[in-house]
């Protein structure tokens, strides 16, 4: 793997998303800022003139912007990591026509995670110039909450591209996006904490990548203070989900692409 | 023409899936500003040599060095020399035809200026200048066909492997692609084709080869496999009826012998191999085979590749 190998990969993803950048604004960008404003606004109307009292004495404006900030990171990731990759290996075969040049399967899979990476900071900074307007960025620390939501996106574009690229069909995937991506959409404290579960389930909401994501957004953009070690063991834990699919992903491309 | 050290150099080339062996321990060589084809039936193992010859197949055995280097571990430095056309079209269809050729050279490396003077020739040689602001999507088959082969040449690749070139373009695009084929033989890119087209081979190939089930059954070129495989003269007789050609060719497998002809029953006609035409047509017809037409002509590749590769398409 070669870094300007990997940077080629990257332009060439960006010179596709020039002619197709239209279609993932609304999921990308304006699905989040709606769920932004029914939830944060609407009912953190409610919810903050009612008996419930968040971590920290947040409002649920507040409280919800750094969990949708890393959700939809997430979601985008996974999205793009699924059927994009098959289309690479099998219906258009993009990636067959990369890997005759001198780019590699593996800078074909480490350019497709770049560039997850890439959009999610777009869209986070879309989506956090927007929530910091209506108020849901109370710190300047939020900054930080931008390469956090990059890590959170890498952590899930690395391996779901490549399970993708073990995949014959596309089959799976619609079961993934809805047994795997939405619960920890719903559950990994995005919404609500963590101690609202049964304490039975909590320790599952740990091993969720997003719930490490979402603690890193948060102490990011409310300025909360998170202790270093903390912030340390959520920064490993995505790095770990994005390193191990990287290693597996460089695997599954070569076998793909070059057998 | 065939000085110095081989651009390609293969010993006991093998490529195996799982136990399948796809390319059975074939050994061929190929010379600066040569080109080299491989003729063969579907599934004679073509594309699976030429994948190992691009870098994008590991070997299974045997030997290959291109560009005097290892596939194995120089594979992104050879690729770099390397043009290469795929059976199957891997254009990004989202994409204008322009920003195909463009992306392409930056995966080669080339800076921007580059690739903008080398893409705006290659339109005019794929005959596709109108449509570059196009997507690929919409575009004809041929036409991707075209530009796929254009795209494989950004690089200004020393050796052009080209496999199934011209499968799915009209017959002007194809005489065009000959004649640009024989400009880039001028200029030294040596070149690597397969097809099925016969005279396609015998246009462009300097030397081929013919495989079948995994190995190479004859090599040389068009003339000498001509020469060598195939008698002087071929007699075609067709018939009204399945029927009919079945008994004549029971009878003609019989007697033409007698005639000195050798017999191939193919689905609709059957060839006589024959050093003297007219006379086993005489020798025939006179044994009371009657044929609803005759054609007697000289021997071409077609009849090499039929006689060698030789079993109808029901046996496989
Ligand atoms: N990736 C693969 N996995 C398993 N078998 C394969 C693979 N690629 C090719 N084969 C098998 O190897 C054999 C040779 O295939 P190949 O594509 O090299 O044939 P070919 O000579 O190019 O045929 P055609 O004229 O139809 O293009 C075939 O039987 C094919 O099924
Ligand atoms: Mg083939």
């Amino acid at each position: 793997m070669a870094a300007t190998a990997v940077l080629r990969v990257v332009e060439r993803e960006a010179r596709v998303f020039r002619h197709l950048w239209r279609g993932s604004v609304f999921s990308n960008f304006l699905a989040p800022v709606l769920f932004l404003g029914a939830m944060g606004l609407g009912l953190g109307g409610l919810i903050d003139d009612g008996a419930g009292e968040l971590p920290g004495g947040l409002d649920y404006l507040t409280f919800v912007t750094p969990g949708l900030l890393a959700a939809t990171a997430m979601q985008g990731a996974a999205s793009e990591s699924l059927w994009p990759v098959m289309a690479g290996t099998k219906w258009i075969r993009t990636y067959h026509g990369m890997v005759a040049t001198p780019l590699s399967a593996t800078d074909v899979f480490v350019g497709h995670v770049v560039w997850a990476g890439v959009r999610a900071a777009v869209a986070a900074t879309a989506f956090l110039a927007v929530a910091a307007a209506l108020g849901g960025v109370p710190s300047a620390w939020g900054v930080v909450a931008l390469p956090a939501a990059v890590l959170t996106a890498t952590a899930f574009a690395a391996p779901l591209a490549a399970f993708a690229g073990t995949q014959d069909t596309d089959v799976s995937f619609p079961v993934i996006m809805r047994l795997g991506v939405m619960p920890l959409f719903l559950f990994s404290g995005t919404f609500f904490p963590v101690a609202q579960l049964p304490g039975a389930v909590q320790p599952v909401a740990w091993i969720s990548p997003l719930w490490h994501g979402v603690e890193l957004c948060r102490a990011a953009t409310t300025g909360s203070g998170m202790a270093p070690i903390v912030a340390a063991g959520h920064v490993a834990a995505l790095g770990a989900c994005a390193a191990a699919g990287c290693w597996w992903g460089s695997r599954t491309f070569g076998r793909r692409l070059t057998q | 023409m065939q000085g110095g050290s081989p651009l390609i150099h293969a010993r006991s080339l093998t490529k195996r899936f799982g136990d399948f062996v796809a390319v059975d321990g074939i050994d061929f060589e190929v010379h600066r500003g040569e080109t080299f084809g491989f003729l063969g039936p579907n599934g004679a193992g073509k594309s699976s040599t030429m994948r190992m010859i691009g870098c994008v197949s590991p070997i299974s055995a045997g030997t290959l060095r291109i560009l005097g280097m290892d596939p194995v571990t120089d594979g992104p430095a050879i690729r770099s020399r390397l043009g290469v056309v795929p059976q199957e079209d891997t254009l990004d269809t989202e994409l204008t035809v322009w920003d195909n050729l463009v992306i392409y050279g930056r995966y080669f490396g080339l800076t921007r200026a580059e690739i903008r003077e080398r893409a705006t020739e290659l339109l005019a040689f794929a005959r596709l200048e109108e449509r570059a602001r196009d997507r690929v999507d919409p575009l004809s088959g041929g036409m991707k066909r075209r530009l796929t082969i254009a795209r494989a040449l950004i690089n200004r690749p020393e050796l052009l492997l080209l496999d199934e070139p011209t499968t799915g373009l009209d017959p002007q695009a194809r005489h065009l692609l000959w004649e640009r084929l024989y400009r880039l033989k001028r200029e030294g890119v040596t070149q690597v084709i397969t097809t099925h087209y016969m005279d396609e081979a015998e246009q462009l190939c300097d030397r081929l080869v013919i495989m079948d089930r995994a190995r190479i059954v004859a090599e040389g070129s068009p003339r000498q496999l001509i020469e060598r495989h195939a008698t002087r003269d071929v007699v075609e007789l067709r018939f009204t009826t399945h029927d009919e050609q079945d008994a004549a060719a029971e009878a003609l497998s019989a007697t033409a012998g007698g005639a000195g002809a050798e017999v191939e029953p193919l689905p609709d006609r059957i060839l006589l191999y024959t050093g003297d035409g007219d006379g086993t047509v005489a020798a025939v017809t006179g044994n009371g085979v009657q044929p609803s037409s005759v054609l007697v002509r000289r021997s071409t590749l077609e009849d090499v590749f039929l006689r060698l590769t030789g079993r109808t398409l029901e046996d496989e």
